[in-house]
């Protein structure tokens, strides 16, 4: 079993949904029970496989690459499969894993129009592969491949699936997506030869360019086109006008895709591969990184006070929190590259939550519009709860999730790492902090509006408005005890993070990260968040 | 003493008969169906596909032979050489040859059209197109043009009764004929300067010799190669593609699509490569100018068509700039091969997956009975299978992985990014932009079968016949291979033509 999971653990669980879709095309497509049952038993299964690979995992050096895989793949290129999971991979890779089967149940009785579960099912399996399998990827040319494996799928719900104005925003965000993976590509190849790399895996790539060096012009181009193609993903202002349109448009599962994982197929890009590789490049860029987070942060936020649509304010604050991942990241220190992982995972877990509420209020009331809602709390006294919480989480309160994505991202800026400017950093922080303000504003008036009150007329007595529903229960269910569990412990995610994230800095930059974060949390007066963290990895380590 | 007289005038060369083995399949079977047409007339219709189509696979035989044998054999003086390159070439004009006899089959027969002599002709064109993978000498690709083309000519007019279709057949025959015209005085001037119609000796004249006119020089190379981006429909000789694709029979259309442009690439590669291989100066940048022209063109006219058809023929133009685009750097040191082998795989996923998108539009045309755009919305309603796979071949068409198509685009950047000169970089970002506009128009056509109303709500199915099918399987499960195990193409396409220059 342990040779087995060792060996051929990450290739099964990539492949595990393509199975299931090939077993699902061969049933009539008028057999929609049994679709669901073999949609929801494949996710299970890639779940079970992922606790498996976690069981197996070894949490003492989550800075090296586990059960890794290496065969030649496609030899006239020099391009290998590569496959492999650490700190920084596995949180994300078991969110997916998470997320996949919990939206197939979310959707078993409430299909989108129109309707056809068999096609619905197969694209999201689709994209558990194309997802789990760029989080595992470890050589380009396949990261890329997996990379856009995602976006098909996507493409299809979101003009399928979508709402009125489908054809237009599944166009948009193909092509926006598209065109940054193009530039991507040709930076990967650019890469592999200005370096005199031996294949496209990553680490011979990290080895080439360090040892033969890549002149400054062509690294800073380089990192550029990366920067395109994942910034677009992300999105960075200013490439994020395809985001609310895709989220607005995509059916409610979609939405929680692309929210919970796809966003997050870019951030993780930065940490994986642009950054690591390039690195000087990325100190030369980290600046500008960091001030189009911040304005996506503010612009975010003011979007969001502007919208009066619920799922187009909860896209817009995506945009927002999605800036301070990148400001994390483009700090490019240890601190602020963990507070980066974790705030994609928690934006991934509360966002995606809003996104369900979103849809589960759209199905009962037939409108997003927030103008027309309000008294949730009353006629759904649950689902206001829940809303509730899945808010205050949202805008960064402690105790739940999304605190510790903002706030140590925030603090990270300032002391960002060597050769970055200080000054130029701490202005970040101080805006994004008044981001957070922002925040608070309109997420509790959305709250307001939406929840408080009581009904408007036109619902009052409608008789379709039901409290949470046992499908939405247990879909909603593991969601919410994370985002507690991660912000009354969020170990959970550093403790896995933090080594895979010292040794990839090490090894790029060259600077003792946990000297750095010692230094930065005492300068930041904050010891008692690391103490605790180290504290615990000093007791690990003990036993 | 006349006998004595002839003779000497005409010396019998030596024929290896194993290596012209596939030609000659393809002759005795194309005038074995004339012949059964002359004695059993109508009787012999329903067959005569079917016969066809196992004369090209019979042909395969000697061609796998020959690769299992894997000896270059040289014919008459180095005019004909049968090497990895013409093989591998050979198979993909009979796969795609096969191909097309499957599609062809009901619809010809359902038109009421005259059937022994279409697929007469067909073989005939395929074997001038087998001819020019071998041709090393002007002449000898002069005549396989030729042989390949005037058969062409023909099928596209093959609707007589309909206007459009003869409009067609006798615009594609006088735009053909003209571009030949062109060549031909390209390649006077090629003997006329070198003495020689050989492509191996001409190369070693433009090397070694003293070169008496530059500019002679350059004119006969401007000239064929205009001549043969014709028959690519490479920007700005590609006018009469759209009206072609469009009057002649769909899947007329789909062979001219595929297997004719592959024919004209194989041949610009035989004079690339062989003959003018140090006379990149004056090439390059010509192809250049072409790759860019077409890419850039092709897509923003493509994306204005409502027409499936005319979108297919301005995607193939665009296309055609991919396929072009690394022999823009291919005269760099190094990268000679490596630019031949992607054209190669291009060509190979290019013809499955071009293939792949005509057998649905036929197949989809039954039922809708036209080829506009909007009579397709909704298909995915009534046929799902076909609109999945149309989606297949599309979607590989923009190059988006794992479908073949992103691993032909793949090495087409590969080879422009490892030129290491600003011009291939330039060309390799005007790609890219390319290959997001393309996107456009493939993703909007598959939107809209997918998730538009069908028109009128007709819902019923459509009817498929198994040789359809089973040309859509082919063309699907070989798009598929191709981007799952790239290694496939990748194994065969890696060949070099360049041993046989000097």
């Amino acid at each position: 079993m342990e040779n087995f999971i060792n060996d051929w653990g990450l290739t099964v669980t990539t492949f595990l949904p393509m199975v299931g879709v090939a077993v699902m095309l061969l049933i009539p497509k008028a057999q929609e029970e049994l679709h669901k049952k073999a949609a929801l038993a494949t996710s299970l299964l890639v779940a079970v496989m992922g606790i498996l690979i976690l069981t197996q995992f070894d949490f003492d050096a989550t800075g090296q690459l586990q059960f890794a895989v290496d065969h030649i793949w496609i030899d006239v290129i020099n391009s290998h499969y590569a496959m492999g999971l650490d700190g920084m991979s596995l949180p994300l890779v078991l969110l997916t894993m998470l997320v996949v089967p919990l939206c197939i149940i979310y959707s078993w009785n409430h299909f989108p129009e129109p309707q056809n579960p068999k096609a619905f099912l197969i694209l999201i399996l689709v994209l558990e592969t194309g997802m789990i399998g760029t989080f595992m990827a470890q050589d380009l040319v396949l990261f890329f491949v997996f990379f856009e494996v995602v976006l098909l799928p996507m493409f299809f719900m979101i003009a399928v699936w979508g709402g009125d104005d489908r054809r237009y925003a599944s166009l948009k965000f193909f092509l926006y997506t598209l065109f940054g993976s193009a530039l991507m590509l040709v930076s990967f190849l650019a890469l592999y030869f200005l370096s005199g790399s031996e294949s496209f895996v990553l680490s011979d790539l990290i080895a080439a360019v360090s040892s033969n060096g890549i002149s400054r012009t062509a690294g800073l181009w380089i990192f550029a086109g990366m920067f395109l193609g994942f910034g677009i993903k992300v999105p960075m202002f200013p490439f994020h006008t395809w985001l609310p349109d895709a989220h607005t448009q995509a059916p409610t599962v979609g939405s929680v895709i692309l929210a919970a994982v796809l966003l997050k197929l870019g951030t993780y890009g930065f940490i994986r591969i642009a950054i690591p590789v390039l690195p000087e490049a990325a100190v030369e860029w980290a600046p500008w990184i960091g001030l189009l987070a911040v304005i996506g942060i503010i612009y975010g936020a003011l979007g969001c006070l502007a919208q009066t649509d619920m799922k187009r304010l909860i896209a817009f604050s995506s945009v927002a929190h999605m800036g301070f991942v990148m400001l994390g990241i483009s700090t490019l220190t240890d601190f602020g590259i963990n507070a980066a992982i974790m705030g994609m995972v928690a934006h991934g877990l509360i966002t995606g939550m809003l996104f369900f509420i979103a849809g589960s209020v759209k199905e009962r009331y037939h409108t997003l519009d927030i103008n027309r809602l309000g008294g949730l709390l009353i006629q759904a006294p649950r689902m206001g709860w829940i809303f509730g919480l899945c808010v205050m989480a949202s805008l960064g309160l402690p105790g739940l999730a999304g605190f510790w994505g903002e706030f140590p991202a925030i603090l990270s800026a300032y002391n960002p790492g060597n050769g970055l400017p200080v000054t130029t950093f701490r202005v970040f922080m101080v805006i994004s902090a008044l981001g957070t303000v922002l925040a608070a504003g309109y997420l509790l008036w959305l709250l307001q509006r939406a929840a408080f009150g009581t009904p408007k007329d036109e619902f009052a007595e409608d008789p379709s408005i039901t409290d949470v529903t046992k499908h939405e229960w247990i879909s909603w269910a593991p969601f919410l005890a994370l985002i507690v569990a991660i912000g009354i412990y969020p170990n959970l995610i550093f403790r896995v993070t933090d080594g895979a994230v010292d040794a990839s800095l090490n090894d790029c930059l060259q600077v003792n990260a946990s000297e750095l974060t010692a230094e930065q949390a005492e300068a930041l007066g904050c010891a008692s968040i690391y103490n605790l963290h180290e504290d615990h990895e000093d007791h690990a380590a003990g036993e | 003493m006349t006998t004595q007289l002839l003779t000497l005038a005409f010396e019998r060369p030596a024929i290896d008969w194993h290596a012209v083995a596939p030609e000659l399949t393809l002759l005795a079977v194309g005038c074995l169906i004339t012949l059964i047409d002359i004695i059993f007339l109508e009787k012999a219709r329903p067959y005569t596909a079917t016969l066809a189509g196992l004369g090209v696979l019979a042909t395969a035989i000697p061609i796998i032979t020959l690769a299992m044998d894997g000896v270059d054999r040289v014919l008459f003086d180095g005019a004909y050489v049968v090497d990895d390159f013409a093989l591998f070439t050979k198979a993909i004009f009979l796969i795609s040859g096969y191909v097309v006899i499957l599609l062809s089959t009901n619809y010809v027969a359902e038109g009421d059209y005259w059937e022994n002599e279409y697929y007469g002709l067909l073989l005939a064109s395929l074997m001038g197109m087998v001819m020019m993978s071998s041709s090393r000498d002007l002449i000898s690709i002069f005549v396989a043009l030729e042989l390949l083309s005037i058969p062409a000519y023909l099928m596209v007019a093959w609707r007589k009764r309909d206007a459009r279709s003869n409009e067609a057949g006798l615009k594609y025959y006088l735009m053909g004929v003209f571009a030949s015209a062109v060549m031909l005085y390209g390649m006077s001037l090629l003997f006329g300067v070198s003495g020689s119609t050989q492509l191996s000796e001409i190369s070693n004249f433009l090397t070694n010799g003293t070169v008496s006119s530059v500019s002679a020089i350059t004119l006969a190379i401007v000239f064929v190669v205009a001549g043969f981006a014709f028959k690519v429909s490479a920007a700005p000789f590609h006018t009469w593609a759209p009206d072609v694709y469009e009057g002649a029979p769909t899947p007329v259309t789909a062979f001219l699509s595929v297997a004719s442009k592959t024919a004209g690439f194989i041949a610009l590669l035989q004079l690339i490569y062989v003959g003018f291989h140090n006379q990149s100066d004056v090439y390059e940048p010509l192809i250049w100018i072409l790759a860019a022209a077409s890419m850039t063109f092709g897509n923003l006219v493509a994306l204005k068509q409502t027409n499936i058809v005319r979108m297919m023929a301005y995607s193939g133009v665009a296309q055609t700039g991919f396929i072009l685009a690394p022999l823009a750097v291919a005269g760099h040191a190094g990268l000679e091969d490596q630019a031949l082998s992607a054209v190669l795989t291009y060509l190979a996923i290019y013809a499955a997956m071009n293939l792949g998108a005509f057998a649905v539009i036929i197949t989809l045309s039954r039922k809708t009975g036209s080829a506009e755009i909007e009579s397709f919305n909704g298909a995915f309603r009534y046929a799902p299978a076909m609109t999945v796979s149309m989606a297949f071949f599309l979607f590989s068409l923009a190059g988006i992985p794992p479908l073949g198509g992103w691993f032909a685009k793949f090495e087409v950047f590969s080879v422009l990014a490892s030129s290491d000169d600003v011009w291939g970089y330039a060309l390799a970002v005007i790609a890219a932009i390319n290959s997001v506009i393309a996107l456009y128009y493939y993703a909007s056509v598959a939107r809209r079968m997918w998730a538009d109303e069908a028109p009128e709500n007709d819902l019923t199915p459509v009817s498929t016949t198994s040789s359809l099918v089973s040309a859509l399987a082919i063309c699907a499960i070989v798009t598929l291979a191709f981007g799952v195990v790239p290694q496939i193409v990748g194994r065969f396409a890696d060949v070099t033509l360049l041993t046989l220059g000097g």
